[in-house]
Protein backbone atom coordinates (compact mmCIF):
# COMPACT_ATOMS: atom_id res chain seq x y z
CA UNK A 1 0.00 0.00 0.00
CA UNK A 2 3.02 1.98 -0.27
CA UNK A 3 2.05 5.67 -1.88
CA UNK A 4 4.29 5.81 -5.11
CA UNK A 5 6.69 9.18 -4.16
CA UNK A 6 8.11 11.95 -6.90
CA UNK A 7 11.49 12.47 -6.24
CA UNK A 8 13.91 15.40 -6.55
CA UNK A 9 16.77 15.50 -8.96
CA UNK A 10 18.46 16.04 -5.84
CA UNK A 11 18.05 12.71 -4.58
CA UNK A 12 18.94 10.96 -7.50
CA UNK A 13 22.08 13.05 -7.38
CA UNK A 14 22.51 11.73 -3.61
CA UNK A 15 21.95 7.96 -4.42
CA UNK A 16 24.44 8.04 -7.03
CA UNK A 17 27.04 9.68 -4.61
CA UNK A 18 26.21 6.83 -2.20
CA UNK A 19 26.92 4.12 -4.71
CA UNK A 20 29.73 5.63 -6.09
CA UNK A 21 31.17 5.72 -2.59
CA UNK A 22 30.39 1.82 -2.53
CA UNK A 23 31.70 1.11 -5.30
CA UNK A 24 35.25 2.86 -4.81
CA UNK A 25 35.57 1.21 -1.51
CA UNK A 26 35.06 -2.16 -2.97
CA UNK A 27 37.27 -1.41 -5.77
CA UNK A 28 40.18 -0.07 -3.23
CA UNK A 29 39.53 -3.70 -1.52
CA UNK A 30 40.11 -5.69 -4.30
CA UNK A 31 43.11 -3.37 -5.64
CA UNK A 32 44.97 -3.60 -2.34
CA UNK A 33 44.41 -7.27 -2.41
CA UNK A 34 46.03 -7.64 -5.88
CA UNK A 35 48.71 -4.68 -5.34
CA UNK A 36 49.49 -7.08 -2.47
CA UNK A 37 49.23 -10.32 -4.16
CA UNK A 38 51.23 -8.86 -7.13
CA UNK A 39 54.07 -7.43 -5.59
CA UNK A 40 54.64 -10.08 -3.73
CA UNK A 41 54.98 -12.25 -6.88
CA UNK A 42 57.16 -9.90 -8.47
CA UNK A 43 59.58 -9.20 -6.20
CA UNK A 44 59.79 -12.93 -5.36
CA UNK A 45 60.22 -12.88 -9.35
CA UNK A 46 62.95 -10.99 -9.64
CA UNK A 47 64.77 -12.01 -6.47
CA UNK A 48 64.18 -9.21 -4.16
CA UNK A 49 62.82 -11.42 -1.73
CA UNK A 50 63.64 -14.87 -1.17
CA UNK A 51 60.41 -16.51 -1.84
CA UNK A 52 62.38 -19.61 0.08
CA UNK A 53 61.60 -17.35 3.26
CA UNK A 54 58.65 -15.74 1.73
CA UNK A 55 57.43 -17.83 -0.14
CA UNK A 56 55.10 -16.77 -3.44
CA UNK A 57 51.31 -16.69 -4.47
CA UNK A 58 52.01 -18.94 -7.58
CA UNK A 59 53.84 -21.05 -5.37
CA UNK A 60 51.49 -21.00 -2.64
CA UNK A 61 48.84 -22.34 -5.55
CA UNK A 62 50.76 -24.88 -6.78
CA UNK A 63 51.53 -26.18 -3.48
CA UNK A 64 47.20 -26.29 -2.12
CA UNK A 65 46.97 -28.10 -5.14
CA UNK A 66 49.78 -30.28 -5.26
CA UNK A 67 48.68 -30.91 -0.99
CA UNK A 68 45.12 -31.91 -2.35
CA UNK A 69 46.43 -34.59 -5.26
CA UNK A 70 49.39 -36.11 -3.34
CA UNK A 71 49.08 -35.14 0.49
CA UNK A 72 45.07 -35.87 1.31
CA UNK A 73 44.63 -31.60 1.94
CA UNK A 74 41.08 -33.07 2.65
CA UNK A 75 41.68 -35.48 5.30
CA UNK A 76 44.11 -32.96 7.19
CA UNK A 77 41.04 -30.11 6.20
CA UNK A 78 38.49 -32.89 7.78
CA UNK A 79 40.42 -33.43 10.75
CA UNK A 80 40.74 -29.55 11.64
CA UNK A 81 37.40 -28.88 10.71
CA UNK A 82 35.75 -31.78 12.90
CA UNK A 83 37.91 -30.73 16.38
CA UNK A 84 36.91 -27.34 15.43
CA UNK A 85 32.85 -27.17 14.75
CA UNK A 86 32.73 -29.74 17.91
CA UNK A 87 34.99 -27.22 19.69
CA UNK A 88 32.51 -24.48 19.31
CA UNK A 89 29.32 -26.69 19.20
CA UNK A 90 29.64 -27.97 22.97
CA UNK A 91 31.57 -24.98 23.86
CA UNK A 92 28.82 -22.40 23.03
CA UNK A 93 26.07 -25.11 24.22
CA UNK A 94 27.71 -25.69 27.11
CA UNK A 95 28.28 -22.29 28.28
CA UNK A 96 25.22 -21.04 27.38
CA UNK A 97 23.35 -23.44 29.72
CA UNK A 98 26.02 -22.80 31.92
CA UNK A 99 25.00 -19.34 31.82
CA UNK A 100 21.70 -20.18 32.18
CA UNK A 101 21.73 -22.07 35.57
CA UNK A 102 24.26 -18.48 36.68
CA UNK A 103 21.03 -16.70 35.48
CA UNK A 104 18.49 -18.66 37.42
CA UNK A 105 20.35 -18.90 40.61
CA UNK A 106 22.04 -15.77 42.21
CA UNK A 107 23.59 -17.07 44.95
CA UNK A 108 25.53 -20.03 42.65
CA UNK A 109 26.52 -16.66 40.39
CA UNK A 110 27.86 -14.93 43.49
CA UNK A 111 29.63 -18.09 44.67
CA UNK A 112 31.23 -18.93 41.51
CA UNK A 113 32.20 -15.26 40.27
CA UNK A 114 36.07 -15.82 41.39
CA UNK A 115 36.46 -18.93 39.77
CA UNK A 116 35.18 -17.58 36.57
CA UNK A 117 37.48 -14.66 37.07
CA UNK A 118 40.50 -16.84 37.58
CA UNK A 119 39.44 -19.48 34.90
CA UNK A 120 39.04 -16.19 32.46
CA UNK A 121 42.34 -14.54 33.04
CA UNK A 122 44.35 -17.77 32.66
CA UNK A 123 45.69 -18.64 29.43
CA UNK A 124 44.43 -22.01 28.74
CA UNK A 125 47.38 -23.10 26.66
CA UNK A 126 49.41 -23.45 30.01
CA UNK A 127 46.56 -26.74 30.55
CA UNK A 128 48.59 -28.12 27.63
CA UNK A 129 50.62 -31.03 29.27
CA UNK A 130 47.85 -31.45 31.31
CA UNK A 131 45.45 -32.19 28.72
CA UNK A 132 47.34 -34.30 26.95
CA UNK A 133 48.11 -36.24 29.87
CA UNK A 134 44.85 -36.53 30.61
CA UNK A 135 43.43 -37.65 27.10
CA UNK A 136 46.31 -38.13 25.17
CA UNK A 137 47.90 -36.17 22.14
CA UNK A 138 44.82 -36.94 19.31
CA UNK A 139 41.22 -35.51 18.52
CA UNK A 140 40.01 -35.03 21.87
CA UNK A 141 42.94 -33.33 23.49
CA UNK A 142 42.23 -30.79 20.88
CA UNK A 143 38.55 -30.68 21.30
CA UNK A 144 39.03 -29.94 24.77
CA UNK A 145 41.22 -27.37 24.15
CA UNK A 146 38.83 -25.57 22.28
CA UNK A 147 36.10 -26.25 24.27
CA UNK A 148 37.87 -24.86 27.52
CA UNK A 149 38.97 -21.50 25.24
CA UNK A 150 35.25 -21.32 23.83
CA UNK A 151 33.68 -21.83 27.47
CA UNK A 152 34.40 -19.56 29.91
CA UNK A 153 33.86 -16.19 26.74
CA UNK A 154 30.53 -18.29 26.34
CA UNK A 155 29.49 -17.78 30.08
CA UNK A 156 30.23 -14.12 30.26
CA UNK A 157 28.79 -13.20 27.58
CA UNK A 158 25.38 -14.83 27.31
CA UNK A 159 24.95 -13.89 31.35
CA UNK A 160 25.74 -10.20 30.69
CA UNK A 161 23.31 -10.61 28.34
CA UNK A 162 20.50 -12.43 30.05
CA UNK A 163 21.22 -10.16 33.04
CA UNK A 164 20.59 -6.87 31.06
CA UNK A 165 16.70 -7.58 30.49
CA UNK A 166 15.03 -4.71 31.14
CA UNK A 167 13.16 -4.61 34.78
CA UNK A 168 10.22 -2.93 33.29
CA UNK A 169 9.48 -5.82 31.40
CA UNK A 170 9.91 -8.23 34.33
CA UNK A 171 7.99 -6.26 36.49
CA UNK A 172 5.08 -6.40 34.01
CA UNK A 173 5.52 -10.03 33.42
CA UNK A 174 5.19 -10.74 37.10
CA UNK A 175 2.26 -8.12 37.55
CA UNK A 176 0.85 -10.96 34.91
CA UNK A 177 1.32 -13.54 37.68
CA UNK A 178 4.98 -15.51 35.99
CA UNK A 179 6.86 -17.52 37.61
CA UNK A 180 10.71 -17.45 37.41
CA UNK A 181 10.68 -20.38 34.64
CA UNK A 182 8.01 -18.17 32.21
CA UNK A 183 10.28 -15.18 32.93
CA UNK A 184 12.86 -17.10 31.45
CA UNK A 185 11.14 -18.52 28.44
CA UNK A 186 9.06 -15.39 27.26
CA UNK A 187 11.67 -12.60 28.43
CA UNK A 188 15.49 -13.55 28.92
CA UNK A 189 16.08 -16.55 25.93
CA UNK A 190 14.16 -14.33 23.53
CA UNK A 191 15.37 -11.41 24.24
CA UNK A 192 19.24 -12.31 24.23
CA UNK A 193 19.09 -13.18 20.63
CA UNK A 194 21.51 -10.16 19.80
CA UNK A 195 23.75 -11.75 22.76
CA UNK A 196 23.81 -15.01 21.47
CA UNK A 197 24.79 -14.22 18.00
CA UNK A 198 27.54 -11.93 19.08
CA UNK A 199 28.97 -15.12 21.55
CA UNK A 200 28.62 -17.54 18.23
CA UNK A 201 30.67 -14.78 16.05
CA UNK A 202 33.51 -14.33 18.96
CA UNK A 203 33.48 -18.14 19.57
CA UNK A 204 33.77 -18.86 15.99
CA UNK A 205 37.29 -17.19 16.58
CA UNK A 206 37.56 -19.26 19.94
CA UNK A 207 37.56 -22.32 18.70
CA UNK A 208 39.95 -21.83 16.05
CA UNK A 209 42.37 -20.50 18.36
CA UNK A 210 41.92 -23.82 20.33
CA UNK A 211 41.75 -26.26 17.44
CA UNK A 212 44.80 -24.75 16.10
CA UNK A 213 46.93 -24.36 19.32
CA UNK A 214 45.76 -27.35 20.37
CA UNK A 215 47.17 -29.27 16.79
CA UNK A 216 50.67 -27.55 17.30
CA UNK A 217 50.92 -28.96 21.12
CA UNK A 218 49.93 -32.86 20.12
CA UNK A 219 48.74 -33.31 16.74
CA UNK A 220 49.43 -36.09 14.55
CA UNK A 221 46.97 -34.07 11.86
CA UNK A 222 45.15 -31.49 10.91
CA UNK A 223 45.55 -27.97 9.17
CA UNK A 224 47.85 -27.03 12.79
CA UNK A 225 49.98 -29.75 12.05
CA UNK A 226 50.96 -29.03 8.79
CA UNK A 227 51.89 -25.73 9.85
CA UNK A 228 53.87 -26.95 12.22
CA UNK A 229 55.74 -29.59 10.34
CA UNK A 230 55.94 -27.25 7.79
CA UNK A 231 58.06 -25.08 10.45
CA UNK A 232 60.06 -27.84 11.42
CA UNK A 233 61.32 -28.83 8.36
CA UNK A 234 61.76 -25.41 6.68
CA UNK A 235 58.85 -25.93 4.05
CA UNK A 236 57.83 -22.51 4.12
CA UNK A 237 55.21 -23.34 1.30
CA UNK A 238 53.59 -25.80 3.33
CA UNK A 239 53.32 -23.40 6.27
CA UNK A 240 51.79 -20.32 3.72
CA UNK A 241 49.86 -22.95 1.78
CA UNK A 242 47.79 -24.15 4.97
CA UNK A 243 47.55 -20.50 7.04
CA UNK A 244 45.45 -19.63 3.51
CA UNK A 245 43.51 -22.78 3.66
CA UNK A 246 42.75 -21.89 7.15
CA UNK A 247 41.88 -17.96 6.53
CA UNK A 248 39.41 -19.40 4.02
CA UNK A 249 37.85 -21.47 6.30
CA UNK A 250 37.52 -19.71 9.31
CA UNK A 251 35.80 -16.48 7.11
CA UNK A 252 33.73 -18.92 6.17
CA UNK A 253 32.52 -20.45 9.16
CA UNK A 254 32.21 -16.83 10.20
CA UNK A 255 29.93 -16.39 7.40
CA UNK A 256 27.94 -18.99 8.69
CA UNK A 257 26.95 -17.60 11.70
CA UNK A 258 26.35 -14.36 10.20
CA UNK A 259 23.59 -15.68 7.85
CA UNK A 260 22.29 -17.38 11.02
CA UNK A 261 21.91 -13.71 12.56
CA UNK A 262 20.07 -12.42 9.23
CA UNK A 263 17.32 -15.33 9.43
CA UNK A 264 17.20 -15.48 13.28
CA UNK A 265 16.76 -11.33 13.79
CA UNK A 266 14.10 -10.34 11.95
CA UNK A 267 11.86 -7.96 14.20
CA UNK A 268 14.75 -5.07 13.70
CA UNK A 269 13.82 -3.50 10.02
CA UNK B 1 -22.16 1.01 44.50
CA UNK B 2 -19.09 -2.13 45.50
CA UNK B 3 -16.12 -1.28 46.65
CA UNK B 4 -13.99 -3.24 44.87
CA UNK B 5 -11.07 -1.66 46.35
CA UNK B 6 -10.36 -1.03 49.90
CA UNK B 7 -6.88 0.03 51.55
CA UNK B 8 -7.02 0.19 55.38
CA UNK B 9 -4.02 1.95 57.47
CA UNK B 10 -1.47 -0.11 55.08
CA UNK B 11 2.50 0.77 55.84
CA UNK B 12 5.18 -0.43 54.06
CA UNK B 13 9.08 0.02 55.06
CA UNK B 14 11.79 -0.91 52.62
CA UNK B 15 15.20 -2.56 54.25
CA UNK B 16 18.22 -1.87 52.80
CA UNK B 17 21.60 -2.79 54.03
CA UNK B 18 22.34 1.05 55.43
CA UNK B 19 18.50 2.20 55.60
CA UNK B 20 15.15 1.33 56.41
CA UNK B 21 12.94 3.55 54.32
CA UNK B 22 9.31 4.21 55.38
CA UNK B 23 7.69 4.41 51.84
CA UNK B 24 3.87 4.58 53.07
CA UNK B 25 2.57 4.64 56.64
CA UNK B 26 -1.19 4.73 57.38
CA UNK B 27 -2.54 5.07 54.22
CA UNK B 28 -6.43 4.68 53.97
CA UNK B 29 -8.62 5.05 50.75
CA UNK B 30 -10.80 2.91 48.64
CA UNK B 31 -12.20 2.87 44.90
CA UNK B 32 -15.66 1.77 43.69
CA UNK B 33 -16.26 -0.34 40.64
CA UNK B 34 -16.31 1.66 37.22
CA UNK B 35 -14.63 4.53 38.85
CA UNK B 36 -11.40 6.27 37.68
CA UNK B 37 -9.09 7.39 40.61
CA UNK B 38 -5.89 8.92 40.45
CA UNK B 39 -3.53 9.56 42.72
CA UNK B 40 -1.48 12.51 42.66
CA UNK B 41 1.72 13.24 44.93
CA UNK B 42 5.21 14.32 44.92
CA UNK B 43 7.90 12.29 43.00
CA UNK B 44 9.46 10.03 45.78
CA UNK B 45 6.64 9.99 47.57
CA UNK B 46 5.85 5.98 46.94
CA UNK B 47 3.15 6.22 44.66
CA UNK B 48 4.68 3.15 42.49
CA UNK B 49 5.08 1.35 45.71
CA UNK B 50 1.25 1.73 46.01
CA UNK B 51 0.46 0.00 42.73
CA UNK B 52 3.19 -2.48 43.50
CA UNK B 53 1.06 -3.44 46.74
CA UNK B 54 -2.36 -3.28 45.07
CA UNK B 55 -0.30 -5.29 41.80
CA UNK B 56 0.63 -7.70 44.66
CA UNK B 57 4.42 -7.54 43.74
CA UNK B 58 5.44 -6.28 47.06
CA UNK B 59 3.73 -7.42 50.32
CA UNK B 60 2.70 -4.70 52.86
CA UNK B 61 4.28 -4.31 56.37
CA UNK B 62 0.97 -3.63 57.92
CA UNK B 63 -2.53 -2.67 57.19
CA UNK B 64 -5.04 -4.44 55.00
CA UNK B 65 -5.50 -4.57 51.50
CA UNK B 66 -9.28 -5.80 50.05
CA UNK B 67 -9.86 -6.52 46.75
CA UNK B 68 -13.30 -7.24 46.15
CA UNK B 69 -13.58 -7.55 50.15
CA UNK B 70 -11.11 -10.01 50.44
CA UNK B 71 -7.65 -9.96 51.35
CA UNK B 72 -5.45 -9.54 48.78
CA UNK B 73 -3.98 -12.68 46.96
CA UNK B 74 -0.71 -12.71 45.78
CA UNK B 75 -0.72 -15.73 43.87
CA UNK B 76 -4.21 -15.38 42.01
CA UNK B 77 -4.32 -11.59 41.72
CA UNK B 78 -6.05 -9.91 38.61
CA UNK B 79 -4.42 -6.80 37.58
CA UNK B 80 -3.26 -5.40 34.56
CA UNK B 81 -0.40 -3.32 35.16
CA UNK B 82 0.53 -0.36 32.47
CA UNK B 83 4.05 1.48 33.08
CA UNK B 84 5.55 4.59 31.66
CA UNK B 85 7.22 2.42 28.94
CA UNK B 86 4.95 0.88 26.36
CA UNK B 87 7.69 -2.60 27.43
CA UNK B 88 6.20 -4.16 24.33
CA UNK B 89 8.52 -7.03 23.49
CA UNK B 90 10.28 -6.04 19.94
CA UNK B 91 10.38 -9.55 19.03
CA UNK B 92 7.00 -10.31 18.88
CA UNK B 93 4.20 -9.09 16.72
CA UNK B 94 1.45 -6.56 18.24
CA UNK B 95 -1.01 -9.64 18.34
CA UNK B 96 1.46 -12.01 19.75
CA UNK B 97 2.42 -8.77 22.49
CA UNK B 98 -0.89 -8.65 23.34
CA UNK B 99 -1.54 -12.85 23.56
CA UNK B 100 1.30 -12.78 26.38
CA UNK B 101 -0.77 -12.29 29.01
CA UNK B 102 -2.81 -14.69 27.75
CA UNK B 103 0.21 -17.07 27.45
CA UNK B 104 1.55 -16.38 31.16
CA UNK B 105 -1.81 -17.04 32.96
CA UNK B 106 -2.65 -20.17 30.82
CA UNK B 107 -5.39 -18.80 29.00
CA UNK B 108 -4.31 -18.70 25.31
CA UNK B 109 -7.89 -20.02 24.02
CA UNK B 110 -9.18 -19.37 20.71
CA UNK B 111 -12.35 -17.64 22.18
CA UNK B 112 -9.78 -15.25 24.07
CA UNK B 113 -7.14 -14.75 21.10
CA UNK B 114 -10.64 -13.85 19.68
CA UNK B 115 -11.32 -11.35 22.20
CA UNK B 116 -8.13 -9.69 22.00
CA UNK B 117 -8.39 -9.29 17.75
CA UNK B 118 -11.62 -7.68 18.37
CA UNK B 119 -10.01 -5.28 20.88
CA UNK B 120 -7.06 -4.76 18.30
CA UNK B 121 -9.29 -4.20 15.77
CA UNK B 122 -11.85 -2.13 17.80
CA UNK B 123 -9.38 0.42 18.83
CA UNK B 124 -7.95 1.03 14.93
CA UNK B 125 -4.83 -1.39 15.15
CA UNK B 126 -6.18 -3.98 12.78
CA UNK B 127 -3.68 -3.56 10.36
CA UNK B 128 -0.84 -3.32 12.72
CA UNK B 129 -2.01 -7.21 13.93
CA UNK B 130 1.28 -8.64 11.87
CA UNK B 131 3.82 -5.43 12.17
CA UNK B 132 6.37 -5.41 14.92
CA UNK B 133 6.13 -2.25 17.96
CA UNK B 134 9.12 -0.59 15.85
CA UNK B 135 6.78 0.12 12.93
CA UNK B 136 4.36 1.69 15.12
CA UNK B 137 4.43 5.27 16.44
CA UNK B 138 4.66 5.97 20.28
CA UNK B 139 0.99 6.76 20.76
CA UNK B 140 -0.19 3.52 19.43
CA UNK B 141 2.04 1.39 21.21
CA UNK B 142 0.98 2.49 24.30
CA UNK B 143 -2.36 1.97 22.62
CA UNK B 144 -1.32 -1.79 22.19
CA UNK B 145 0.25 -1.99 25.67
CA UNK B 146 -3.23 -0.95 27.10
CA UNK B 147 -5.23 -3.62 24.95
CA UNK B 148 -2.68 -5.89 26.53
CA UNK B 149 -3.58 -5.14 30.24
CA UNK B 150 -7.49 -5.67 28.99
CA UNK B 151 -7.47 -8.89 27.19
CA UNK B 152 -6.49 -11.17 30.48
CA UNK B 153 -9.70 -9.12 31.62
CA UNK B 154 -8.19 -7.34 35.22
CA UNK B 155 -10.74 -6.38 37.61
CA UNK B 156 -8.48 -3.37 38.10
CA UNK B 157 -6.05 -1.04 36.21
CA UNK B 158 -3.15 0.35 37.37
CA UNK B 159 -1.48 2.93 35.07
CA UNK B 160 1.84 4.03 36.59
CA UNK B 161 2.17 7.45 34.71
CA UNK B 162 2.09 5.64 31.57
CA UNK B 163 2.47 9.33 29.37
CA UNK B 164 5.20 10.48 30.90
CA UNK B 165 7.37 9.50 27.93
CA UNK B 166 5.30 11.02 25.90
CA UNK B 167 5.60 14.31 24.06
CA UNK B 168 3.25 17.00 25.08
CA UNK B 169 0.45 16.55 21.50
CA UNK B 170 0.97 13.13 21.67
CA UNK B 171 0.30 12.61 25.38
CA UNK B 172 -2.87 14.71 25.26
CA UNK B 173 -4.37 12.43 22.54
CA UNK B 174 -3.26 9.04 23.76
CA UNK B 175 -4.48 10.99 27.22
CA UNK B 176 -8.04 10.64 25.41
CA UNK B 177 -7.86 7.50 23.80
CA UNK B 178 -6.76 5.57 26.91
CA UNK B 179 -9.88 7.24 28.49
CA UNK B 180 -11.78 6.11 25.90
CA UNK B 181 -11.30 2.80 25.98
CA UNK B 182 -10.97 2.16 29.71
CA UNK B 183 -14.58 3.96 29.73
CA UNK B 184 -15.52 1.85 26.94
CA UNK B 185 -14.29 -1.58 28.37
CA UNK B 186 -16.29 -0.36 31.87
CA UNK B 187 -12.80 -0.90 34.06
CA UNK B 188 -11.63 0.58 37.53
CA UNK B 189 -8.42 2.51 37.00
CA UNK B 190 -5.99 3.57 39.41
CA UNK B 191 -3.29 6.35 37.41
CA UNK B 192 -0.36 7.39 39.38
CA UNK B 193 0.67 10.53 37.99
CA UNK B 194 2.48 13.84 39.21
CA UNK B 195 1.04 16.28 36.07
CA UNK B 196 -2.25 18.30 38.18
CA UNK B 197 -4.35 18.56 34.46
CA UNK B 198 -3.48 14.69 33.58
CA UNK B 199 -5.50 14.07 36.81
CA UNK B 200 -8.35 16.39 36.31
CA UNK B 201 -9.05 15.65 33.04
CA UNK B 202 -8.69 11.77 33.58
CA UNK B 203 -10.73 10.81 36.77
CA UNK B 204 -13.31 11.03 39.50
CA UNK B 205 -11.76 10.70 42.58
CA UNK B 206 -8.21 12.44 43.32
CA UNK B 207 -6.26 11.80 45.98
CA UNK B 208 -3.62 14.04 47.29
CA UNK B 209 -0.58 12.41 49.03
CA UNK B 210 2.04 13.65 51.38
CA UNK B 211 5.66 13.71 50.94
CA UNK B 212 7.15 10.34 52.10
CA UNK B 213 6.11 8.55 54.38
CA UNK B 214 2.70 8.47 51.76
CA UNK B 215 -0.19 9.17 53.36
CA UNK B 216 -3.83 10.83 52.11
CA UNK B 217 -3.67 14.34 52.07
CA UNK B 218 -6.99 14.97 50.59
CA UNK B 219 -9.32 13.65 48.63
CA UNK B 220 -11.30 15.64 45.82
CA UNK B 221 -14.24 14.60 43.62
CA UNK B 222 -13.91 16.99 40.81
CA UNK B 223 -16.41 16.57 38.78
CA UNK B 224 -15.27 18.57 35.79
CA UNK B 225 -17.65 18.82 32.61
CA UNK B 226 -17.04 16.90 29.66
CA UNK B 227 -17.10 13.79 28.42
CA UNK B 228 -13.49 13.45 27.39
CA UNK B 229 -10.16 14.50 29.21
CA UNK B 230 -10.03 17.11 26.26
CA UNK B 231 -13.50 18.89 26.97
CA UNK B 232 -12.56 18.36 30.62
CA UNK B 233 -9.64 20.72 29.98
CA UNK B 234 -11.81 23.26 29.03
CA UNK B 235 -14.63 23.24 31.18
CA UNK B 236 -14.64 26.65 33.53
CA UNK B 237 -14.20 25.10 36.95
CA UNK B 238 -10.34 23.25 35.17
CA UNK B 239 -8.76 26.40 36.81
CA UNK B 240 -10.23 26.73 39.89
CA UNK B 241 -9.38 22.75 40.98
CA UNK B 242 -6.18 22.94 39.15
CA UNK B 243 -4.82 25.83 41.90
CA UNK B 244 -6.51 24.52 44.73
CA UNK B 245 -4.90 20.98 44.09
CA UNK B 246 -1.33 23.00 43.26
CA UNK B 247 -1.55 24.54 46.53
CA UNK B 248 -2.16 21.44 48.47
CA UNK B 249 1.07 20.04 46.58
CA UNK B 250 2.96 22.96 47.65
N1 LIG C 1 13.15 -1.62 46.36
C1 LIG C 1 13.38 -0.53 47.12
N2 LIG C 1 14.25 -0.58 48.14
C2 LIG C 1 14.49 0.52 48.90
N3 LIG C 1 13.87 1.70 48.75
C3 LIG C 1 12.98 1.81 47.75
C4 LIG C 1 12.68 0.71 46.89
N4 LIG C 1 11.75 1.11 45.98
C5 LIG C 1 11.49 2.40 46.27
N5 LIG C 1 12.21 2.83 47.35
C6 LIG C 1 12.16 4.18 47.97
O1 LIG C 1 10.84 4.40 48.38
C7 LIG C 1 10.45 5.74 48.09
C8 LIG C 1 9.17 5.74 47.25
O2 LIG C 1 9.45 5.23 45.95
P1 LIG C 1 8.37 5.17 44.79
O3 LIG C 1 7.17 4.45 45.29
O4 LIG C 1 9.02 4.65 43.60
O5 LIG C 1 8.04 6.74 44.62
P2 LIG C 1 7.24 7.47 43.43
O6 LIG C 1 6.69 6.45 42.50
O7 LIG C 1 6.19 8.26 44.12
O8 LIG C 1 8.21 8.38 42.77
C9 LIG C 1 11.60 6.40 47.39
O9 LIG C 1 12.26 7.22 48.32
C10 LIG C 1 12.48 5.26 46.96
O10 LIG C 1 13.83 5.64 47.03
MG1 LIG D 1 7.17 6.16 40.39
Amino acid sequence: MKKQKTFSTHHALFVKKVRNENILVWFLRFFILIALLGFWELFAYVGLIDSFITSSPSIIVKTIINLFANDNLLYHVGITLYETILGFLIASALGYIIALILWWSERLRRILEPYIVVLNSLPKIALGPLIIIWFGSGSKAIIFMAILIGIIVAIITMLNGFLEADDGKILLLKSMGANKFQILIKLIIPGSTATLISMLKINVGMAWIGSIMGEYLVSRAGLGYLIVYGGQVFKLDLVMASTVVLCILATLMYAVVAMLEKTIIKYKN
Amino acid sequence: MKKILQIENVALTYQTLTDEITAINDLSFDCNDGEFLSIIGPSGCGKTTILSLIAGLIKHTSGKILIDEKPINIKNNDMGYMLQKDQLFPWRTIEKNVYLPLEIKRKLSDENKNYALSLLEKYGLKDFVKKYPSQLSGGMRQRVALIRTLVSNPKILLLDEPFSALDYQTRLAVCDDVYKIIKAERKTAVLVTHDISEALSMSDIIIVLSDRPAKVKSIHHPNLNGDTPLRKRESENFGFWFEKIWKELN
